[in-house]
């Protein structure tokens, strides 16, 4: 029992893949026999682009010209794919969750109860659920504000919400607000959180 | 034991000498990035309005340099110092170990310079960067990521030779630890960062990430830390281990268990809810399981209970082992969904978080580090004040911080089902974000006394004089 071997292979690699089994296998072969559960790639996601994408482009013709040319499907997908880098790479999934619970009233708060089906897509690889919440949840964020809203509140938390304790953003954005290349991909990529969530879950 | 057949010493004590120097500046570095953070909550954060030193970015560094950076510093330089020394062999290469030395010193730089710039990867606790989108290849930074499982894999095999080398004799239970442990980081590593990024999306992913962040505690941590238990307190204590059969048993059940809990990080989410039932249960049941290796060290000290006031590692070792117990009784309540409901995405969890990383195996690493020190630098230590302020600011801190986090967990969890306004739990937030603050600050004065002291010890610390040294002189 004490032996090297034993310890490598027994303890060191079973061990692992039991737990790989029950605890990755298992849940994705379940997962995968609910209905809805295809994979939409990016692409699929920013065949149509919208509308507050577009709203973008005519609020601030000229920037949006110079970074994103036209609205089309190719340069909303860019701008989703560099928002959620930001999202990812300024950490804020580490202050934002993005899936609501059946518990603590949060179908009230935030919308409707996550679903699995809601996050199979290429801007949910990896998912970005996080695991604190210093600010509420983002996955249903999709309409609840305006792109005005937005702006003004990445520029500076504390204008639009006294009390917060968010970061300031306004790097992104210009003196007169008119966002940068990354304001714009933020922006659109907070109006596309919640927009895959389905209607009925199986 | 077997002599080695060269002329060379056993141990080599240049890597352990820089290894550990390496893990106290990330520890140094993590701690500020951390305490910088925690000045964002204040409204202080010092640099705000730069995109590239931002908040967030230094919560990456915090975590990150905690666990690659301290963590993984610390005990590669314990193993260099334990392995040889209980195997009879000496460690694969010399070179080999240098080499590891700087790679990994380069991969932290090349990780931290990646958060200032965006490039984290979306996996808690595996933040470093891919370095290309999968599926490119289109390089848009260092692939550290690649570099880690290079560096991991020497690292594992510069430990392994003299591990197999000894394959006939009975492994003392330590090196089963080692052995597990080692070849655990390796699989641990390849499946976070592989499988949520390259194959499975949402929900499924999640499960895996959740695996990561708990078999990297689980399953490299723990196990590295408790081996490290069973060598030293033995070891200083002058006597041996309580019992062995019931560190067997700890070893085969935190094998068996441990690793099966790890979708207890996504619970009451889109991952099936029979996932979420099998990572509760057996996350109980290692709770279980900590207790025989809590009891096992416990009944060690027995009969030399004044060790805690005359020996310093020993201090830190029962002060963290008091704290493993308390954070792991603590674990058995928060997992259940009652707990969970409430407690999740609060403070609560991050003062859980603490306790048990700095409360318990910075507790031990640092007392590891007390006994090793002066052995290594031949000098006795500079100053016994600066070890005790050390000692008392971090166990006034990490308390403080646990109770304050604690709290302010429950508040917030209970204000967010009351549906008061987001705004609300911020403020009533602040108050204990201001505790935190303040308890940081008594860790990082700890911890600056403490690095001041290895610094003056290694230069002007007066000359090593053995007979202070003997273990039998050191367990009374
Ligand atoms: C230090 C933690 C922290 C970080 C980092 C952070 N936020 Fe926030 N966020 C908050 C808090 C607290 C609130 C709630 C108060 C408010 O609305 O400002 C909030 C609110 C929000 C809201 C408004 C939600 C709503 O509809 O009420 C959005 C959108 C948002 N954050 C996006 C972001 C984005 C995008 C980032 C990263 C670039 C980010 N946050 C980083 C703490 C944070
Ligand atoms: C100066 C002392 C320290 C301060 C002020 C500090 C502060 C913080 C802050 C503000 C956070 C973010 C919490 C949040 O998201 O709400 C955090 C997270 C974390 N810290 Fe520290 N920290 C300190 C020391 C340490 C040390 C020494 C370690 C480990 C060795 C550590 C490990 C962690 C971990 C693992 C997390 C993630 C917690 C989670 O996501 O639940 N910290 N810390």
């Amino acid at each position: 029992m004490e032996k090297f071997y034993t310890l490598f292979f027994v303890a060191g690699i079973g061990c692992f893949v039991v737990a790989i089994v029950l605890s990755m296998v298992f849940p994705f072969m379940t997962l995968n026999d609910y209905q809805g559960m295809g994979y939409q790639t990016l692409e699929d996601l920013a065949a149509v682009p919208s509308d507050e994408f577009v709203e973008l482009s005519t609020t601030f013709p000229e920037a949006f010209a110079e970074h994103y040319g036209e609205v089309s499907p190719t340069s909303y997908a860019e701008a989703l794919r560099l928002g959620r880098d930001l999202y990812v790479g300024q950490a804020c999934w580490h202050c934002h969750s993005q899936y609501v619970r059946v518990v603590s009233n949060e179908e009230q708060r935030f919308g409707p109860v996550s679903t699995a089906q809601e996050y199979q897509n290429a801007l949910n690889k990896p998912h970005l659920w996080g695991t604190r919440r210093v600010g509420p949840d983002l996955s249903r964020e999709h309409g609840k504000r305006t792109n005005d809203w937005h702006i003004a509140h990445l520029i500076n938390p504390k204008n639009v919400v006294p009390g917060t304790v968010m970061p300031s953003y306004s790097f992104y954005f210009e003196e007169d607000g008119t966002p940068k290349k990354k304001g714009f991909a933020l922006v659109t990529y907070l109006q596309w959180l919640g927009t895959t969530a389905v209607e009925d879950p199986q | 034991m077997n002599a080695t057949a060269k002329n060379e010493p056993l141990v080599d004590y240049g890597l352990i000498k820089w290894h550990l120097g390496a893990a106290g500046v990330a520890l140094a570095i993590s701690m500020i990035a951390g305490f910088e953070y925690s000045l964002q909550f204040l409204g202080f954060f010092p640099h705000a309005g730069s995109e590239i030193a931002s908040p967030g970015h230094f919560r990456l560094i915090h975590t990150n340099f905690a666990a690659y950076g301290w963590l993984v510093n610390g005990f590669t330089a314990m193993l260099y110092y334990v392995v040889p020394r209980l195997t009879g062999f000496q460690v694969w290469s010399k070179k080999i170990g240098w080499l590891i030395f700087g790679a990994w010193q380069f991969i932290l730089v090349a990780a931290l310079t990646g958060y200032l710039f965006d490039k984290a990867q979306a996996i808690e606790w595996g933040e470093t960067p891919t370095g290309f989108r999968p599926g490119s290849f289109d390089l848009n930074w260092i692939p550290v990521d690649a570099l880690i499982v290079v560096g991991a894999v020497l690292l594992i095999s510069q430990f392994m030779v003299p591990l197999f080398k000894a394959r006939h004799q009975k492994y003392y239970v330590t090196l089963w630890y080692l052995t597990a442990g080692l070849v655990w980081l390796a699989l641990t590593y390849l499946m976070g960062n592989i499988v949520p990024e390259w194959v499975l999306p949402g929900a499924s992913g999640a499960a895996v990430t959740g695996l990561f962040i708990h078999d990297l505690v689980g399953l490299y941590v723990t196990p590295m830390g408790w081996g490290l238990m069973y060598f030293f307190v033995p070891l200083i204590l002058q006597k041996p281990i309580w019992s062995h059969s019931l560190s067997v048993i700890g070893f085969w059940a935190l094998a068996f268990f441990y690793p099966l809990g790890g979708v207890h990080h996504f619970l009451i989410s889109p991952i099936p809810d029979y996932v979420e039932f099998g990572a509760i249960t057996t996350t109980i049941a290692i709770e279980v399981v900590v207790t025989t290796v809590v009891v096992n060290f416990f009944m060690t000290l027995r009969g030399k209970w004044g060790a805690l006031r005359t020996n310093m590692s020993i201090r830190w070792f029962y002060a963290g082992a008091m704290m493993y117990m308390l954070t792991c009784f603590q674990c058995a309540f928060q997992v259940t969904w009652m707990f969970q409901k409430i407690i999740h995405f609060t403070d609560w969890v991050v003062g859980h978080a603490h306790m048990i990383m700095f409360g318990t195996f910075t507790f031990w690493m640092i007392g590891v580090i007390d006994w090793l020190w002066p052995r290594i630098v031949r000098r006795e230590w500079y100053s016994n004040g600066l070890r005790s302020w050390h000692f008392w600011l971090s166990t006034a801190g990490i308390v403080i911080m646990f109770t304050d986090l604690t709290i302010s967990g429950l508040i917030a969890g209970f204000m967010q089902r009351e549906l008061n306004t987001w705004t609300e739990i911020v403020q009533a937030s602040v108050p204990f974000w201001w505790v935190r603050t303040v308890s940081g600050g008594m860790l990082l004065t700890g911890l600056f006394c403490g690095l001041y002291n290895m610094l003056m010890t290694a230069r002007k610390g007066a000359p090593y004089v053995e007979a202070n040294h003997l273990v039998a002189v050191e367990a009374e």
